[in-house]
């Protein structure tokens, strides 16, 4: 049984129960207990984190992780990604299946989770495949993959190719109360493109993704969401077309989610002027205009959730040019900071409305536990430190990978403490 | 064998001069370009159009790390750099490492260990240049690197009209060709702009992105109507090997569309320059007759293309021996 655990002197921070001030928070046996108890309630013997200036919130959820184990555990293990999720302040991510062999089997979802539950770092859920092997043909066995514990369905990275498998899925699953997730892309107007394609592309040679290929895709989800009234969910989107279509569909109530990388929301393609291979990231760095957009749309909700969008690959295959290099992020522990410099430092948001969007929006979209802490729910809680700037350094990474846009920024948000169900698993304080 | 003769004085060039890599001529200042160009001309000139020898670079070395074929771009920076007594050596693609798994920058680490002075260096991604530069200590030139750039090609283009004109200022120049695809032209576009030219970028729509307008140049997608108006024709190959989907309905199309033929020439200026970087695909984008006619200026193309790249060996060597003494 754990220790009961004090926080006080912090300020709470729960959009799921509108909290956004000064508050202390019980935790026993894993969830919480109560919150502002009574110095009478409390247990003879507990554990205090003093959380003096620091903002005490639902631990941060990841719709879309890469972790890379099986088959690619140069890039990541399921270990190295769940520790820097800890170090990010994320709880529970989720692992999307861009493992060899891929999850699309019962056998495949348990070995994520027996490793998951090995490596004790931030829960991790699994996105089974949406198709058999990954090959955008036939549906997988999504009733037995959720059976096995899948919490959601998607061919991510790819994108789901053909609609009628993505119509037939999103009818089918609507017995399961599972989500699709799809990675809006119509691959072949993708093919080859390393940048986002514009002014910078032209100058540069550098092929080009178009938004065109991002907008489309986005078009088809949403129509085929509205009509079969099933989960979809779309993301990580970049364009200002695929913001305008899901303004237009949510205002006439079609019941479709969406996500954003924070690497979007502040940086541009100006960016692979340099031509390093650590802004090369999917979908990529857009113009100006793109990013300005996907702020507002996270203001507004259009845009529902921010992920990671950690997509580690190992330094060997960063090291190519830029065509053989592949798309790679390692962004798991920069996540919060990001977007935290990038919307509340600038203004766009408050941290209630951040926390909602990286935590209690994307648990709800999940369907998981989390998000929220609320008395009885587990205590999945981070400890931030709003104002404190930090440089990113990648030597100090917990992933393996160490290729970010980021390297050498300073940004402001530092994560102090993750709790997993009342347990801290990484306390910035304590060197790993 | 070429006989040796007394090196131009170019002090009063080099002093300047801090590059110590080339890697595109969007990042460089007209000066710069203006002195890349007079410095050309005075090798040219001691060399006797690349036929003496100068001993300027002797002792160094030139290594030609070439990824994707080529013939004259890569023969012209041997000779120049043999013109001005470098040795070279010559490293490719095939067989190389590259084809064992070892990644391009290390390729090049090892090439540099073997201690060279330069490496020149084509590929078919753009940047790589920019990233040898970032790992290697040398001098790196970019000997093309995919549709990105071609710096001495473009540079060798403006000595060129710069010889038949005596200046670049106020001319029109039209690139008519596959744009999307040409590195050529991306470095033309450059030099010419910062130059004074006013440049025309000419072809379908399918390759000449409407954003170049949106940088300042002029785009235009019939070559009949801007002709009268161009005093520079520079023909860019249609690169067929750099291309998806056909961006246009046939080759006999294309050429109704875009060839520099007998009939168009007599919609032209009488003095117009005919200028084709090459390899030529002859009845594509140009016919016999203008390739080989009084117009075209492209075997001397080729002669400039050996004094451009002594021009740059020799300024960015200057350049490096100054940063290493300082370092």
């Amino acid at each position: 049984m754990n220790k009961p655990v004090l926080i006080s002197g912090g300020t709470l921070v729960d959009p799921s129960q509108n909290l956004n001030r000064p508050g202390r928070i019980l935790i026993l046996d894993g969830r919480v207990a109560s919150i502002d108890p009574a110095d009478g309630d409390l247990p003879a013997q507990y554990d205090t984190i003093e959380a003096g200036g620091c903002l005490v919130a639902p631990g941060l959820v990841d719709l879309g992780v890469e972790l890379r184990e099986p088959g690619f555990e140069e890039d990541e293990t399921i270990f190295s990604g769940s520790q820097a999720a800890l170090a990010g302040g994320y709880t529970s991510i989720l692992a999307t299946a861009s493992t060899y062999p891929v999850i699309d089997s019962h056998a495949a979802v348990e070995f994520v989770r027996q490793k998951a539950a090995q490596a004790s770092g931030a829960k991790i859920h699994v996105i089974g495949c949406l198709s058999k092997g990954q090959k955008g043909e036939q549906m997988a066995q999504l009733g037995l993959l959720s059976e096995a514990g899948a919490v959601a369905f998607s061919d991510a990275p790819r994108a789901i190719h053909s609609d009628a498998l993505l119509k037939r899925a999103l009818e089918y699953c609507r017995m399961l109360n599972r989500p699709i997730f799809d990675r809006p892309e119509i691959p072949e107007m993708a093919a080859g493109g390393v940048m986002h394609e514009g002014q910078v592309s032209l100058v540069l040679g550098l092929k080009g993704l178009p938004t065109e290929a991002e907008d489309l895709a986005v078009a088809r989800d949403v129509r085929l969401a509205e009509a079969t009234d099933g989960r979809l969910h779309v993301g990580p989107v970049s364009t200002m077309g695929a913001v305008d279509m899901l303004r237009r569909v949510k205002s006439r109530g079609v019941v479709v989610t969406a996500s954003v990388c924070p690497h979007n929301l502040m940086q541009s393609d100006r960016l692979m002027r340099t031509y390093e291979s650590r802004y090369k990231v999917h979908p990529p760095l857009r113009s100006p205009n793109h990013v300005a957009t996907l702020c507002q749309a996270v203001k507004d909700k259009t845009i529902d959730a921010i992920q990671s969008g950690h997509m580690p690959r190992s330094r060997e295959k960063m090291m190519n040019d830029l065509d053989e290099s592949p798309f790679g992020v390692s962004s798991l522990e920069t996540s919060f900071a990001t977007a935290a410099t990038a919307l509340v430092r600038s203004g766009i948001l408050d941290w209630v409305e951040l926390i909602d969007r990286m935590s209690t929006r994307p648990a709800e979209i999940a369907g998981i536990d989390g998000g929220t802490l609320t008395v009885g729910s587990p205590a999945d809680v981070v400890v931030i430190d709003p104002n404190a700037g930090w440089k990113v350094d990648p030597g100090k990474f917990q992933s393996t990978c160490i290729s970010t846009p980021f390297e050498g920024m300073e940004l402001i948000g530092r994560i102090q403490k993750t709790l997993v169900d009342g347990l801290v698993r990484y306390d910035a304080a304590i060197p790993v | 064998m070429a006989s040796e003769r007394n090196a131009p004085d170019l002090t009063g060039y080099t002093d300047s001069w801090q590059r110590r890599h080339l890697l595109d001529l969007e990042s460089l200042s007209a000066d710069e370009i203006r002195t890349l160009l007079d410095v050309a001309q005075e090798l040219k000139e001691a060399t006797e159009g690349c036929r003496r020898k100068l001993s300027l670079l002797s002792g160094k070395t030139c290594a030609n790390l070439f990824f994707e074929n080529s013939t004259r771009t890569r023969n012209s920076f041997s000779l120049a750099a043999k013109r001005l007594g470098a040795d070279t050596v010559e490293f490719g693609s095939s067989g190389s490492s590259t084809a064992k798994g070892e990644t391009f920058a290390d390729t090049a680490k090892t090439i540099e260990a073997m201690g060279v002075d330069w490496v020149v260096t084509r590929h078919s991604t753009p940047g790589t240049p920019n990233l040898l530069a970032r790992e290697l200590t040398c001098c790196v030139i970019n000997a093309g690197d995919g549709p990105h750039e071609h710096p001495t090609q473009g540079l060798l283009d403006l000595l060129t009209i710069r010889q038949h004109r005596g200046t670049l200022e106020g001319l029109t120049v039209a690139l008519v060709g596959d744009i999307a695809h040409s590195r050529t032209a991306r470095s033309n576009i450059w030099g010419l702009r910062k130059l004074g030219a006013h440049v025309i970028i000419c072809g379908p729509p399918t390759l000449v992105s409407p954003r170049w307008q949106e940088l300042g140049f002029e785009v235009a997608h019939h070559l009949d109507e801007i002709l009268p108006r161009c005093d520079v024709l520079n023909l860019l190959r249609i690169q067929f090997e750099r291309q998806n989907a056909r961006p246009f309905p046939s080759v006999h199309e294309y050429a109704a569309l875009y060839a520099m033929n007998a009939k168009r020439m007599r919609l032209a200026k009488d003095d117009i320059l005919i200028m084709a970087p090459g390899p030529i695909n002859r009845g594509v984008e140009i016919t016999p007759e203008v390739a080989d006619g009084p117009h075209s200026v492209i075997l001397e193309q080729v002669t400039n293309g050996i004094a451009v790249r002594m021009s740059a060996l020799y300024l960015l060597s200057v350049a490096d021996d100054r940063f290493r003494n300082q370092a």
